[in-house]
């Protein structure tokens, strides 16, 4: 029998299935991508996958509106929104752009949706939505914020007081404004249900009392991840009434403690056997970073990006002992040899970040990492397959041997710190050191390039990069040729983001039903022109093609405006509910 | 603590002259893991500017050194690295994302959260007040009298000392070993109360034989400095701190 014949059989013969079979079936399929592959099969699947649907993922809030949302999964459990587009993170978006999660909740709660978990990147919070969420959903368990702005701890003052069955409150780089309340204060005496608590990010005081008793009565917490503002002797107290803890972040501690206390806390660590993932340490005095070392051996996650005060030995020195560490965040003060020591100690390294200590070079230092570093690690370390890397130079050679080294590469994110550097032994440009990365790279899904780049990089990233869904773009090309290589040729590029690069309507316009299959598209200080972004807009009424001006008066008052006229930030994505109304008025949707 | 190497220079079993509280034979506290002592030896200070100097000239300088053939950087301490010149370098003090220089903007590409939070723990670093949010540091003590705690690495209790009755690292020196000598044991203890001059007194090799400490101190940016380096009056307006460590 065919294969068409056999599948077709399997296919009506599942449809004498009751429905709740097909849907026990269904629960086995976690992938939103699947999910939404099996709800196009047939009315039928269509039908049972609407009602088991319980997690959704929406990766543009813009995209869809939440009524409809919840029209079609009002099964709904668990959902991820992200909002502003990724460049927002550099200050390159305005804060009122918009993202705003109250529409969510507001509708939510309008249609009685058993929300339980939300997870929100880049969205716009605030204390009136956090207020209504709290109180919306009684089965509510867990809220997590990454780089969200716009509400203060009141908000989580409610979220502490109203939702009763709170497993997980985890906030990662919020700007949150910190009222210095008693939020802590606000978890009543009943909750007992937490599992993690991040407010590592919160710049105020903490109330110590209400945070230790808060822990004392958690005994399912695992990770817990406190803000500078509890000291060492609290943090001891926390850690022996937790030894249970899987994940910490510690707070900060310039000042050298004293042996009694640097003592007690040895011993509260010691206890923790179950620990593998650390954190914080920002403004920490090297000693107490060796307190940790009986637990070193067990850690599979260490993020010292934010220790500034650490310097490269005290790195090293610590570093070199996590021998099963698989994630590693790090600043460039651990230096080439540091890295090198990393390649030779941490062989199960699989994600690396290494941050700049000093990002605009004001401090004519000479630890920041170049190539080497780089080299050492594709080296040493099989099993990597995610990197970021901020560097002061690259050389194609490096490039060429890194891709010898790891094929396996999914992120390989490189950021050369002056724009337009070449290779500096050949002065040529990276060119060839990328395109070896696209050739070995078979798996490659993120890529970020810098350094001196032509329109050949391009070539190679279209003929090559067939698994890559996210590109971002700065100071590269030459010609709207680069940028037509990457849109005719990575068929599963998902998000191109693109900013100070030569490209401008020819390559814009080219192929208008490429983006119907791509999320999103940012292309700022390029060569596009109003002109342009409007026979866009013409042409694909299914796209937001959004205008962002530099200042708020906006175009709209203007009808005068030359088409001519270069477009600062152009924002486009694809959508099923056109316009959106909440756009202020620096924001101009064509 | 791990019996040391049995050289020739180092006669003396180390555990009997390690710091203990109370009498010799009594039980100690618990000590602070050794790993952490001895890992410092294993990584020199990296990209340190200043080397542990062997030379100790003048009676100004206050410079300790371990036995002349050891190699100076073994013994160092978790001491920063000495910024150039006498002052240190004035970093860009406001606590937002800086557009002092030429900057391209939202360049390079750092999450702002991150910018503000690595910015704003070095304008503290600077002692500085830039940033609102962020506690006051304790600064030194007023110009009339200026208290700092003196700690030494092992010793159970902490001293304080008022650096303005001091006119010298001379002074300082014979003071401290005075204040710190009754934490020590060993048969050599007797020689230290009789002053020696020159050079032997400016080292604290008699406090433990074969051992060598140095004097460490905090200064306002919170780098822990050697102590000797700068002029005596610069020296007591930038300390906040002394710290007395082995340096072996």
């Amino acid at each position: 029998m065919n294969r068409a014949i056999k599948s077709r059989l399997s296919t009506s013969e599942m449809n004498y299935f009751p429905d709740e079979v097909i849907e026990h079936i269904f629960d086995f399929i976690a992938s939103h991508r699947d999910r939404n592959s099996i709800s196009l099969v047939n009315k039928s699947w269509h039908k049972i996958e609407r009602y088991s649907r319980h997690q959704v993922f929406i990766g543009n809030c813009y995209a869809i509106s939440p009524e409809r949302l919840i029209r079609r999964f009002p099964c709904l459990r668990s959902l991820t929104l992200k909002g502003k587009p990724h460049f927002a993170d550099f200050n390159l978006v305005p804060h009122e752009w918009g993202g705003f999660l109250h529409p969510w909740i507001d509708a939510l709660a309008k249609g009685r949706v058993g929300l339980e978990e939300l997870r929100l990147k880049r969205m716009v919070v605030s204390d009136e939505s956090l207020e209504l969420l709290s109180r919306s959903f009684v089965s509510f368990k867990s809220l997590v914020l990454v780089s969200c702005d716009g509400f203060t701890t009141d908000g989580l003052a409610s979220v502490a007081a109203n939702c009763r069955h709170l497993r997980e409150l985890d906030l990662q780089e919020n700007e949150i404004d910190d009222h210095r309340g008693q939020w802590l204060n606000c978890f009543p005496d009943t909750c007992t249900t937490l599992v993690s608590l991040n407010f590592a990010c919160l710049k105020g005081e903490t109330n110590l009392a209400a945070l230790e008793r808060l822990v004392a009565r958690s005994p399912n917490l695992k990770s817990l991840k406190v803000n500078r503002a509890v000291p060492l002797e609290a943090l001891t107290r926390l850690m022996s009434c937790a030894p249970q803890l899987v994940d910490l972040g510690v707070g900060c501690y310039e000042n050298e403690p004293e042996p009694e206390s640097f003592a007690k806390l040895m011993a509260a660590i010691k206890k923790c056997t179950l620990l593998r993932s650390l954190s914080g340490f920002s403004e920490v005095a090297p000693v107490c970073l060796t307190a940790f070392y009986p637990i070193c051996e067990n850690l599979t996650s260490l993020n010292l990006s934010y220790a500034a005060e650490l310097q490269g030995n005290h790195l090293i020195e610590f570093v070199q002992f996590c021998k099963r560490v698989q994630r590693l965040w790090i600043l460039d003060s651990i230096g080439d040899k540091g890295l090198e020591i990393v390649a030779s100690s941490c062989k199960e390294l699989q994600e690396l970040r290494v941050f700049p200590s000093d990002p605009h070079d004001e401090e004519d230092n000479n630890t920041a990492v170049t190539e080497v570093g780089l080299v050492a690690i594709s080296a040493g370390c099989p099993k990597l397959h995610s990197i970021l890397y901020f560097c002061k130079q690259m050389t194609n050679e490096a490039l060429i041997t890194v891709a010898r080294n790891c094929p396996n590469f999914i992120r390989f994110r490189l950021c050369i710190l002056e724009p337009n550097k070449p290779d500096p032994i050949t002065s040529q440009s990276l060119d060839e050191g990328f395109g070896a990365i696209v050739q070995a790279c078979k798996g490659l899904r993120r890529l970020s390039v810098s350094g001196l780049l032509t329109d050949k990089v391009f070539l190679y990233i279209g003929m090559y990069a067939e698994q890559l869904e996210m590109l971002s773009i700065a100071f590269a090309g030459d010609t709207d040729k680069g940028m037509l290589y990457v849109l005719n040729g990575c068929k599963k590029l998902r998000k191109l983001e693109i900013r100070d690069s030569p490209f401008g309507n020819a390559a814009l316009l080219a192929d208008v039903g490429k983006y119907e299959t791509m999320r999103s598209l940012w292309m700022s200080s390029c060569e596009v022109t109003l002109g342009g972004c409007k026979r866009l807009a013409r042409n694909a009424p299914w796209l937001n093609v959004e205008i962002i001006n530099e200042n708020e008066s906006g175009r709209m008052e203007r009808n005068e405006e030359d088409e001519r006229e270069k477009v600062d930030r152009l924002y486009l994505y694809r959508t099923v509910v056109g316009t959106r109304r909440d756009a202020p008025p620096c924001v101009t949707i064509l | 603590m791990s019996d040391k190497n049995k050289t020739s220079d180092d006669a003396l079993n180390f555990k009997a002259t390690e710091l203990r509280l109370g009498l010799p034979g009594s039980e100690s506290p618990e000590r602070v893991d050794q790993r952490f002592l001895t890992l410092k030896n294993l990584c020199p200070v990296s990209g340190a500017k200043r080397v542990f100097s062997n030379a100790i000239n003048g009676s100004n300088k206050w410079v300790f050194s371990p036995g002349s053939t050891t190699d100076v950087n073994s013994g160092s301490v978790p001491v920063k690295d000495h910024k150039p010149g006498v002052s240190v370098k004035e970093k860009k003090s406001s606590a937002a994302a800086p557009a002092s220089k030429a900057q391209v903007v939202g360049w390079p590409p750092i999450r702002s959260f991150r910018k503000n939070t690595m910015a704003s723990s070095q304008s503290q670093k600077q002692g500085g007040n830039t940033n609102p949010e962020t506690e006051e540091k304790a600064k030194s003590g007023p110009e009339t009298c200026l208290y700092v705690k003196v700690s030494m690495e092992g010793a159970p209790y902490l001293r304080k000392i008022d650096l303005k009755t001091y006119k010298s690292y001379v002074e300082l020196s014979s003071a401290l070993e005075k204040m710190f000598s009754c934490f020590t044991i060993g048969p050599f203890g007797s020689h230290r109360r009789c002053g020696r001059d020159g050079l032997n007194e400016s080292r604290l090799t008699n406090l433990l034989s074969g051992s060598v400490y140095v004097v460490t101190y905090e200064d306002k940016d919170s780098d822990w400095m050697l102590v000797g380096d700068v002029p005596w009056e610069m020296f007591i307006c930038s300390c906040k701190k002394l710290r007395i460590m082995k340096s072996s």
